[in-house]
């Protein structure tokens, strides 16, 4: 579903093809903020509205150690490299091994709330 | 469009009310103001925050000398609703923030409200203590028992006027029904159900019953690699008993009508934008996800909020809406940032006022946008402590998009993507706003003269 991008093939001017990007980018702004994307993260999903973005979004919530995914990581992961933490590191349960670094302050006491002071 | 506020006409002119929470630029993230909401009334305003408290605001009576200005909102009642909790089961916690609050209409003294978070509706119930009963036979004032054999006489006790007590205390608890995250939680025009609606179901309770729930929309793929849309937000119809409508990440919405079947996965009707595929990108998904869907107060149409634009539905057209209002248009040239700092996925509200004749919504550097649909002029105003000044009127924002900026204008590379105005609530009857910054509630009312 991705858009095709510039893709013309007669040979042009250098003005005149500055002039056609300017022209692009004011016609398809979000086209335009596509392709910086793209050039920042080339391995981008191809599906942004699919199953890994959503299934993120389902997933929201502090994660935690989790003595049965980490065994079931740890059996998984017997022939495989020990995965970094990534990016991804709240995405999925069980291939990835928590450290205590993943994991975030926990929150402070209970106190009234400063909009009734 | 031309500006409004600039005098003449009918136009509103927002002054400066009041402004609650702390001035520091330190935020707890306790303090991060999650929901707000009026009552049917417009007397009582609540805001629910990311710690799991409920405040609740009263506004004081009109006092005859001081005819320029409406009452005051002043604390009448604060309460932790939610807790953290944690999910055993999925080492997941749950965080105690508040969703959403919706007010159940006033049926006799006390007021009743659902509080929200993820996974657990309840039922508050806030009422007023303004007497106590004095004198009893067998307890002394402090309440410690006295022993019987000491008392001679006997006395009536009688009730004697105390300091206004507000008490609120949880009435019913609604749990374990959701596996995903609570987004929406909708009370039915019949006054006795209500629904609540998570990332993939919908389903319907009854005020009174706690254990038991029906579910009306389910929307979870058999197997979840599947999954291409998400329930974002959903709400009764204001009169018709049996009619609600969901909204999908993809941005539609769906009409349901609850007397077609018991579970209400086919829609009644959908409403759906035809997109032009030439327009289309990697983000078009994203911004098209409906945040918010709220019905007019006659019925007759809905509003819903995607990323850039607020759209006007008549429920009796499907294939487009009847009005488009950009809020910040200038912002799609910078959707690969916004994409970035993750901006793009932050989810507005938006409200009707009370004759369904203005709509309102939150934007980002604290500015909120207000859209008369019968004049077809619109403005940006901003909720700052530098305007406040009570019946001065605020000066209209304007936000330049690019080329040359004018004075007093603002550019689109100066705006402070941290100061968003995700929740705003338009008092039922008055013009009176509620508008929540990051971690301050401020107050604006037109200028009465």
């Amino acid at each position: 579903m991705a858009a095709p991008l510039g893709t013309g093939t007669r040979t042009e001017e250098p003005g005149q093809e500055k002039q056609d990007a300017q022209e692009k980018e004011i016609a398809h702004p979000e086209r335009a903020e596509e392709a910086k994307l793209k050039a920042k993260y080339p391995n981008l999903g191809q599906k942004p509205g699919g199953s890994d973005f959503l299934m993120k979004r389902l997933q929201k919530g502090q994660k935690y150690f989790d003595s049965g995914d980490y065994n079931m990581a740890k059996a998984k992961m017997k022939n495989k490299q020990l995965p970094s933490a990534g990016p991804d590191k709240n995405l999925v349960t069980g291939d990835h091994i928590p450290t205590p670094q993943d994991l975030p302050q926990r929150k402070s006491s209970l106190v009234t709330s400063k909009l009734a002071g | 469009m031309r500006a409004f506020g600039a005098g003449g006409g009918n136009d509103i002119q927002w002054c400066f009310s009041q402004v609650k929470g702390a001035v520091d630029d330190d935020v707890a993230e306790a303090d991060i103001i999650s929901t707000v909401e009026f009552n049917h009334s417009g007397e009582l305003l609540a805001t629910g925050d990311k710690g799991g408290r409920v405040v609740i605001f009263q506004q004081e009576q009109e006092n005859k000398t001081q005819s320029h200005s409406r009452g005051e909102y002043n604390v009448y009642s604060t309460f932790q609703s939610h807790e953290p909790e944690f999910d055993y089961l999925k080492s997941l916690e749950i965080e105690e923030k508040i969703n959403k609050i919706r007010w159940l209409p006033q049926k006799n003294a006390a007021q009743f409200l659902l509080s929200t978070n993820d996974k657990t509706i309840k039922l508050w119930k806030i009422s007023e203590r303004d007497k106590r009963p004095e004198g009893y036979n067998l307890k002394e004032e402090d309440g410690r028992y006295r022993d019987p054999t000491t008392v001679t006489t006997l006395r009536v006790p009688v009730f004697r006027p105390m300091d206004l007590m507000v008490e609120a205390s949880p009435r019913r608890i609604f749990a374990n029904a959701h596996t995903y995250h609570i987004n929406s939680i909708s009370i039915n025009s019949d006054y006795e159900t209500y629904l609540s609606a998570d990332d993939l179901r919908i389903n319907l309770w009854h005020l009174e019953i706690t254990d038991r729930s029906f579910n009306i929309v389910d929307i979870k793929p058999a197997n979840m690699e599947e999954l291409t849309e998400v329930i974002t937000a959903a709400e009764f119809h204001p009169n018709s008993c049996n009619t609600f409508v969901y909204s999908s990440s993809k941005g539609t919405i769906r009409l349901c009508d609850m007397r077609a079947s018991a579970l209400c996965d086919r829609h009644s009707k959908l409403f759906e934008e035809p997109e032009d595929p030439s327009n289309r990108s990697f983000f078009s998904e994203i911004i098209s996800s409906i945040s918010d869907v709220k019905f007019s107060h006659s019925g007759r149409y809905m509003m819903t909020r995607d990323y850039l634009s607020v759209k006007i539905w008549d429920l009796n057209m499907e294939n487009r809406p009847v009005e488009t209002y950009q809020v910040h248009e200038y912002l799609r040239s910078k959707l690969c940032s916004l994409y970035e700092n993750d901006c793009i996925f932050d989810k507005f509200e938006c409200c009707w006022n009370g004759s369904d004749s203005i709509v309102m919504t939150g934007s980002y550097n604290n500015f909120f946008r207000m859209f008369d649909r019968n004049t077809k002029r619109d403005i940006t105003l901003e909720a700052s402590r530098e305007n406040n000044k009570p019946r001065t009127v605020l000066k209209p924002r304007k936000v330049c998009a690019s080329g040359k900026r004018k004075k007093d204008e603002i550019s689109v590379d100066s705006l402070d993507f941290n100061k968003k105005i995700l929740h705003t609530a338009w008092h039922p009857k008055e013009n009176i706003i509620a508008v929540a910054t990051t971690n301050n509630l401020y107050i604006f009312q037109d200028k009465m003269n």
